[in-house]
């Protein structure tokens, strides 16, 4: 037999059509490419590409409304796209695994977390009870969940981020598949547990001689875990080859445009001015939740302790940590859309952490924000020329004179004035987020908050707005608060860098500083676990 | 720097296609089969209440002891204001007091229209503020909902009996006791949603640009609620129709001179086994009519709230 030689998935010309009505014909579109065993192949593209789709399609998993209308998909040999669902259903995790995005959706709420992978065994194997437990502990010592019997017993919601995406690995490998499909498996998890989970993927795939094939958007994934990569663009494989090729030398336009689009994790030097206005000071600012009932003992979340933050005139902070870290928080108490309870917040002058709403109102104009989401910032029933003249109206600016001022905006983030009256949904992410900018800007701050405010964009989107925001701090000598969880991005925006764990500020200082040399151990960490800090993907792009 | 390209903006054909797929989310719903359906039977309903007089009946309340519990088809001489005589065919028969069932369950048709529309759109129009208030007025809500829970807990015809010994029976009084248990309802409902919807960042977005409460209520918050409304109003409208019948049945409703469905029904009951039309009619219509409208729901349901649409 010549298994070990033939590779584990063989996709050959496969075609995937779009219902009838979509912006393009072929979700998928002659993509070939093999697995072989022992092999990592990552698939890149942005979002809309069809990474999703090829994943699905090896699973037989595809939507009803998507048809593969050619080509085969050969796993070991066997072309899935001519089994039929009983088969498919004995392929699926004996042959061939997925683990998804979401780890906490992935999995059965009701069910314990053994169960659920007990529930595998028992389909596709005639192991008893004993053997069953015995099997299933030992993938979940082999997956290096801490005390498995305890874990076994445990409902998925008693589990960490991480731990239940070890589960869902545990699942998806406890027959030794020879395939494993895994889908975005570490963007909804933090980068140390991210770290982790790359580390664990990569280990238990070498032991085993599994094939598998990542799917990602993040190119320091790839770096990190890839073996070859493929580069997808609107349903069609642009580039293929070996992860150092690709990464250093690529050779199609597209690939070196998204390659040079990622940001850099070495910080530039932007030339710190230090005689700016201060325009935001906080003092031990801190906001602890407290949920009070009737029957129960007061429980208190502190979400942020004693943050001291000051932003200057033209000068850009940023804020990074890890989600639950308290970053939000923080800018939320500043823009003061919740209250504090501790400490104090001064813009400029004014003292504004204790305001009362109806004293407040004339200050919030100063303090605008940018939010993550460009599908939900936008009131999707009335015109983005509406939601941009708002705020100036609200403070008195006559409604042609407010259209005047947006008009003028929109040619300052890069869009047609005409199109103010249009709705949201008529704009991509990208241009909403253009939109959501010029927003905030028509009420003239003196500080500009973007809370996450390119996390949910692709590189090359990302890049552009990144350069829009930069633009707009040097033309109107804004201060910015930027917050993010990615390294990558704050070390190309911002001169200040706080790190923020545990709601509490741990490092503090120039972003150089704090990249060159972080002191703090949590900040050590959060550095070494950075997917792909080797590379400098910007020069290679360039180069 | 490499200069950033503007984004190319969405060209004028695309966008024309998408404003119309806005828009046309009623028309969406108008065009539903069961929208049609409830709609069509509604519609009929309504054109009899507002057509009663032209449509071959006679007063109503005029009592004709010479031709008592007449079956319907049969043919009655009555007395007319000049003193002749002269003959018809009693439609759907004569009740114990000789008054016309046909005109009656014509002129009923009136009172449970107004009754349902009226407890809708009160109902619905002051659950819908008290539930902005609630859910959007962290202290207030705690109050609200408490006060809400104790409506709750009265029983719309206990209520009923309790009105009408204090004032006196009468549609008034009827849509009263109707709207008051129905409110809490209205209100969860709005109330669910602002909570979701205040968390919204297009909403905190609002309220950074300094958006005063009331304009963000009415403008950002409360377009969210109206599908949902639109849908409960309906099955708020069918309820009040069958309660006011109820009520009426049971005598402590719309008084007995004014014909009405229950009333109707009410009357007959003694002679049920021997004369069923007295029952029979106004029961047919008050089906029909509470059926029409609970069709029309579930078709606005379907189309407006998709999440709770059984199809998808």
């Amino acid at each position: 037999m010549s298994v070990a030689q033939q590779p584990v998935l063989e996709v050959r010309n496969l075609s995937v059509s779009l219902p009838k009505g979509g912006d393009r014909a072929h979700a998928v579109e002659k993509v070939s490419f093999t697995v072989n065993p022992g092999e990592i192949v990552c698939l890149v593209g942005e979002s809309g590409s069809g990474k999703s789709v090829i994943a699905f399609t090896v699973m037989g998993l595809l939507a009803k409304a998507l048809k593969p209308t050619s080509g085969e998909i050969l796993l070991q040999g066997e072309n899935i796209l001519a089994a039929s669902e009983a088969r498919l259903r004995e392929l699926r995790c004996t042959r061939m695994s997925m683990i998804f995005q979401e780890p906490m959706t992935a999995l059965n709420p009701v069910m314990t977390c053994g169960e659920q992978i007990d529930e595998v065994l028992k389909t596709h194997t005639k192991l008893d009870t004993a053997a069953r437990k015995a099997k299933i502990i030992a993938i979940l010592t082999r997956v290096k969940l801490p005390e498995p019997e305890r874990v076994y017993a445990s409902f998925p919601h008693q589990l960490s981020g991480g731990q239940r995406q070890r589960i869902m690995i545990a699942m998806a490998l406890v027959l030794d598949p020879v395939l494993l499909i895994a889908d975005e498996p570490t963007t909804a998890l933090d980068v140390t547990t991210q770290a982790e989970i790359l580390k664990l993927i990569a280990e238990l795939q070498a032991g085993q001689g599994t094939g598998v094939l990542f799917i990602t958007h993040d190119f320091g994934v790839v770096a990190e875990i890839a073996h070859r990569v493929a580069v997808l663009r609107w349903g069609e494989l642009v580039e293929m080859g070996p992860m150092e090729q690709i990464l250093s030398r690529p050779s199609q336009p597209y690939t070196k445009m998204l390659i040079s689009s990622v940001p850099s994790i070495h910080p530039v030097h932007r030339g710190v001015r230090l005689e700016g206005v201060t325009v935001l000071r906080t003092d031990k600012l801190g906001k602890t939740y407290s949920g009070k009932s009737f029957f129960q003992k007061a429980r208190t979340v502190k979400a942020a302790v004693d943050v001291d933050l000051d932003i200057r005139r033209g000068e850009t902070l940023g804020i990074v940590g890890e989600s639950g870290s308290g970053k939000s928080t923080v800018a939320r108490c500043i823009a003061r859309l919740i209250d504090p309870t501790e400490g104090k917040v001064y813009l400029g002058d004014t003292e504004i952490a204790t305001m009362s709403a109806r004293k407040l109102r004339p200050h919030r104009r100063r303090v605008q924000i940018v939010f993550q989401d460009p599908y939900r910032s936008m009131n999707p029933r009335i015109t983005v020329g509406e939601s941009i003249i708002e705020g100036p109206m609200n403070f008195g600016l006559q409604r042609d004179e407010a259209i005047a001022r947006a008009r003028k905006l929109m040619e300052t983030v890069r869009l047609d004035p005409n199109a103010l009256d249009r709705y949201p949904h008529q704009f991509s992410g990208g241009q909403r987020q253009r939109i959501c900018i010029a927003r905030a800007l028509a009420m003239e701050p003196e500080l500009l908050i973007a809370d996450e405010a390119v996390s949910a964009l692709d590189v090359s989107v990302q890049k552009q707005v990144l350069q829009l925001l930069d633009e707009i701090r040097v033309r109107l000598n804004l201060a910015v608060l930027f917050i993010t969880h990615d390294l990558r991005v704050a070390a190309q925006i911002c001169d200040y860098v706080a790190v923020m764990s545990k709601g509490r500020v741990v490092e503090y200082g120039s972003a150089e500083q704090v990249f060159g040399s972080p002191k703090d151990p949590y900040t050590q960490a959060l550095f070494a676990a950075a997917p792909g800090r080797n590379w400098d993907f910007g020069k290679a792009g360039a180069a | 720097m490499s200069a950033i390209v503007p984004d190319e903006i969405v060209d004028s054909a695309s966008i024309a296609a998408a404003s119309a797929k806005r828009r046309s989310l009623l028309a969406l719903a108008i065009r539903n089969p069961s929208v049609i359906i409830g709609g069509v039977i509604l519609l009929f309903m309504l054109t009899i209440a507002i057509l009663a007089p032209v449509l071959g009946t006679v007063d109503p309340t005029r009592i004709d002891p010479a031709s008592r519990n007449k079956k319907p088809g049969v043919e009655i001489t009555y007395k007319q204001e000049d003193g002749t005589s002269a003959k018809r065919t009693v439609l759907m028969g004569t009740d114990s007091l000789g008054r016309d069932v046909y005109s009656r369950v014509l002129y009923g048709t009136r009172v449970s229209l107004i009754v349902g529309a009226a407890v809708a759109v009160c109902a619905v129009g002051l659950g819908l503020v008290i539930g902005l208030v609630s859910g959007y007025v962290r202290w207030a809500d705690g109050i609200i909902m408490r006060i809400m829970d104790g409506l709750m807990a009265i029983p719309g015809i206990l209520l009923a009996i309790a009105l009408v010994s204090i004032w006196r029976a009468g549609i008034v009084t009827v849509i009263f006791a109707i709207v008051i248990p129905e409110i809490p309802r209205v209100v969860r409902l709005v109330r669910s949603i602002v909570l979701t919807v205040r968390e919204e960042p297009y909403v905190e977005g609002a309220i950074s640009v300094g958006t005063p409460t009331f304009i963000l209520l009415f403008r950002h918050i409360m377009p969210n609620t109206i599908a949902p409304l639109i849908v409960q109003a309906t099955f708020t409208a069918a309820a009040a129709i069958l309660t006011e019948a109820i009520l009426s049945f049971l005598g402590i409703g719309i008084p007995p001179e004014t014909p009405s469905w229950g009333n109707i029904m009410a009357e007959g009951r003694t002679l049920f086994r021997v004369f069923p039309h007295n029952i029979l009619y106004p029961g047919i219509f008050l089906a029909f009519t509470v059926l029409a409208i609970n069709i029309m729901g579930d078709g606005l349901r379907d189309t407006l709230d998709p999440k709770m649409s059984k199809k998808v």
